[in-house]
């Protein structure tokens, strides 16, 4: 509405038509859009009177006076495009009619405004005259646009191209393309859709190994290998062995399976003896080195160190009724455990020690009766003969773990029905049987042959007595039978021994004889406790009595060379293994007494007490092989070992510029050499003999006290 | 089984005997006498040693092996009898 108001303000103030018309006809255009009427012209003035009713009307002064009917009267406006003031009847003159003609149509433009510029197009003739003229710094700007004209217009034509061809000579360095019809054309091949296909495997399983490459290695390898075959081969040999094989495969897979410690066992041994070695230190340092320094400055005596004593807690109340070295393993030896007593008899036990541990057996096996004898195999030192008290004898493998003997005689076999007093290995018979002898109070020899698992028994002897058979009271035939109490076999003359009786007489017997003696000595007032063979001179023994003598002999003689009192009874004799002049003798006083004939025809070089308390008796005694040791053993089931010095054992000075010739010849001509000092006066043998002289010279004699 | 256990014993009844360890083939302690670190800290030294004693004896003369070994010092000895699977050792004070 208000752009109504501004029309009647123009059309008000404007009322002079003149004027007006102009700015009128000239907005004719825009006002046509808008419909009027020329009522609203009056209408409105008269609104706009009293709109602006603030504004007073002035007349002019020139303003026609009209008549209010004049005033009323309607005069009608038409807005057209005619440009009013285009002449309507424009004539002009035609010279081909000679005559002035009206033209219909008047141009009705009206030119408001009119401006000369100075754009040109540019493809116009004018503006390409000027772009020649400005010349070469343009042509790159307007190469681009010329060029793309080109293009919008080679399809038009060729005559462009002159133009451009022209245009183009001025334009050097430019890639001449194919200009008729370059298009870069680019085109891409299907790209295929790239994938990534993996597959894994699993790892080889790895494990690390690591090891040395040293010789020893490699030498251990070996014998593996040389060992596997070896069983193989035996495998291949023993074929209908299967079963057991597996039961042994069984047992072999139990042990491996348990954490056991039998594995160390072996180990632990070598420890406990290492033990033992640090303990007793100085026993085993004395027993190797020690030599009695005093000895130099005594010429015919010597003494005995105490080295180690043995004792083992469970055979505390017995006693020791055998011992014995072993002859391959030089540090072991056997000990038989018993009873001498008659009212006392019970379990026995057989137990063995090695010098390198003094504290603990290294076997033991209890036994239900008591042991009197033992002996270890020469050649087999796995193999021990024990004979009992209740008359069995049993042989015992050491290389076997069970506590029982693998073979033992019993009454069906042949025991003896007393006490075994001795028993000896002999030598394999013909057919490769090992056999032992035993010898008996009941007055027999029999010998054992270990066939497969049993004992064979074989009597070689029966002691009969000799002497005077009264008989008893109403006829009973007195019994006639000797007690053996000790044997000993020669050690060069295979059949030939040596048996002592409870009666005091020595019998020298073959084993080839069964019934008859060689030879009888009436040797003791009481029982023969031991009889020895000298380990040289292929003539000499020695027997001990409880009838507190010693005696030797020379087999050929009927009467002892040599005989010594010791002021106790004697438990046992034994000969030196590297003298054929030294013996040494235990007695019941705990005295053990050393001779050495060579030095000391009379005396004994050494007579030493070995245990503390005085009412122990000595019961065995046995020299090492190979130590200058001795074991002695008591009744308190102890044996205590001593070291001999070394006066006592004394070896035949040497010459000067002579060598000493060494061996057993050395020490029968020393025997001899004895013998032959006493055997002199041989004329008067046919005297009678009392035990404790001979006619030999006071030389044999030996008067204590 | 019950042997071994009665020389073990028997060993550290001894006089002097401080203690017993029993070591496998790897070093690893399998019985012991003694406490725990010590065990330990013994084992595995006394280990490398056998072996090194072991391998010098035996590189001289592959036939030969290592029987025990001894190491005395000045408080005590340690005392060592190697198997093919286990070692013992053992350590004792002589002087006691």
């Amino acid at each position: 509405m208000p752009v109504t108001h501004k029309t009647l303000v123009k059309s008000k103030q404007g009322s002079n038509a003149q004027s007006q018309q102009k700015p009128l006809a000239a907005k004719t255009a825009k006002v046509v859009s808008k419909k009027k009427d020329e009522d609203d012209g009056t209408e409105i003035g008269e609104g706009g009177d009293e709109w602006m009713h603030g504004k007073t009307l002035i007349k002019p002064p020139d303003q026609l006076d009209l008549t209010e009917a004049e005033l009323k009267e309607e005069f009608t406006r038409i807005l057209t495009a005619n440009n009013p003031h285009a002449p309507q009847n424009i004539v002009r003159y035609s010279f081909k009619e000679r005559s002035y003609k009206p033209i219909s149509s008047v141009d009705q433009l009206a030119v408001h405004f009119f401006l000369e510029g100075n754009l040109l197009h540019r493809d116009s003739d004018e503006a390409r005259r000027q772009k020649a003229k400005q010349g070469l710094p343009d042509e790159k700007a307007t190469v681009v646009t010329e060029t793309e004209d080109e293009k919008l217009e080679t399809p038009g034509g060729g005559e462009d191209g002159a133009h451009s061809v022209d245009s183009k000579t001025g334009k050097k360095e430019q890639k001449l393309t194919n200009q008729f019809n370059f298009s870069e054309r680019a085109s891409q091949t299907l790209n295929n859709p790239l994938r990534e296909r993996g597959c894994q495997t699993e790892p080889p399983p790895r494990a690390s190994f690591s090891a040395t490459a040293n010789q020893w290695e490699i030498y251990d390898v070996y014998l593996e290998e040389m060992q596997k075959q070896e069983k193989n081969k035996e495998k291949a040999k023993a074929v209908p062995k299967k079963e057991d094989d597996k039961g042994k495969k069984k047992l072999t897979l139990v042990e491996t399976q348990s954490d056991d410690l039998t594995k160390v066992a072996k180990v632990a041994k070598i420890i406990e003896r290492m033990v033992n070695q640090n303990t007793f230190d100085d026993i085993a340092q004395d027993f190797r080195y020690f030599e009695d320094a005093s000895d130099e400055f005594r010429e015919q005596e010597g003494t005995l160190l105490p080295l180690w004593k043995f004792q083992y807690d469970q055979a505390k109340r017995l006693s020791v009724t055998a011992l014995c070295w072993n002859q391959s393993y030089k540090d072991l030896f056997a000990v038989g455990l018993g009873s001498y007593d008659f009212t006392k008899q019970g379990r026995g036990m057989l137990v063995f020690y090695s010098l390198k541990n003094s504290t603990y057996p290294e076997y033991n096996y209890p036994t239900t009766s008591g042991i009197l004898c033992l002996d270890i195999h020469p050649d087999r030192p796995y193999l021990v003969a024990v004979g009992f008290y209740d008359g069995c004898v049993a042989v015992y493998n050491l290389k076997e773990e069970r506590p029982e003997p693998v073979y033992k005689s019993s009454s069906k076999s042949g025991k003896h029905t007393d006490p075994v007093w001795q028993v000896r290995w002999q030598k394999d018979d013909m057919d490769n049987h090992q056999n032992f002898f035993s010898v008996s109070s009941d007055g027999r020899v029999v010998s054992w042959t270990l066939v497969k698992s049993e004992l064979v028994f074989t009597d070689i002897i029966k002691l009969s007595l000799v002497g005077a058979v009264s008989e008893g009271p109403e006829g009973v035939p007195p019994p006639t039978m000797a007690c053996g109490t000790s044997f000993d076999f020669h050690k060069q003359i295979n059949y030939l021994f040596l048996v002592g009786t409870e009666e005091g007489k020595i019998h020298k017997c073959s084993k080839a004889y069964s019934s008859q003696f060689l030879e009888t000595y009436d040797a003791h007032n009481m029982a023969v406790d031991a009889v020895k063979w000298n380990q040289f001179h292929p003539k000499v023994f020695i027997s001990c009595s409880s009838d507190w003598t010693v005696k030797i002999w020379d087999h050929t003689i009927r009467t002892p060379v040599f005989i010594f009192d010791l002021n106790a009874a004697v438990g046992d004799v034994a000969w030196s293994p590297y003298s054929s002049t030294v013996f040494a003798a235990v007695t019941a006083d705990g005295k053990v007494h050393v001779f050495d004939l060579g030095i000391n025809k009379y005396e004994a070089i050494c007579q030493q007490p070995v245990v503390a308390k005085k009412k122990t008796k000595l019961t065995h005694i046995e020299f090492n092989p190979v130590y200058p040791i001795i074991i002695v053993g008591d009744d308190r089931g102890y044996v205590t070992s001593l070291k001999l010095s070394p006066n006592l054992r004394s070896k035949p000075k040497e010459k000067k510029g002579q060598e000493l010739p060494r061996g057993p010849e050395v020490e029968i001509a020393k025997m001899e050499k004895l013998l032959s000092l006493l055997r002199e006066p041989e004329n008067s043998k046919g005297r009678t003999e009392s035990w404790c002289q001979t006619d030999y010279g006071p030389q044999a004699l030996d008067f204590r006290r | 089984m019950a042997e071994v256990e009665e020389t073990l014993k028997r060993i550290q009844s001894q006089k002097g005997v401080q203690g017993i360890i029993i070591v496998n083939a790897e070093g690893i302690p399998i019985k012991t006498t003694l406490d725990n670190s010590s065990t330990v800290q013994y084992a595995g030294l006394i280990h490398q040693s056998v072996m090194k004693a072991r391998s010098t004896v035996r590189d001289i003369d592959p036939q030969n092996d290592l029987t025990f070994l001894r190491i005395r010092s000045k408080k005590n000895e340690i005392m060592i009898a190697p198997d093919k699977d286990y070692f013992l050792i053992v350590i004792q004070n002589p002087s006691d």
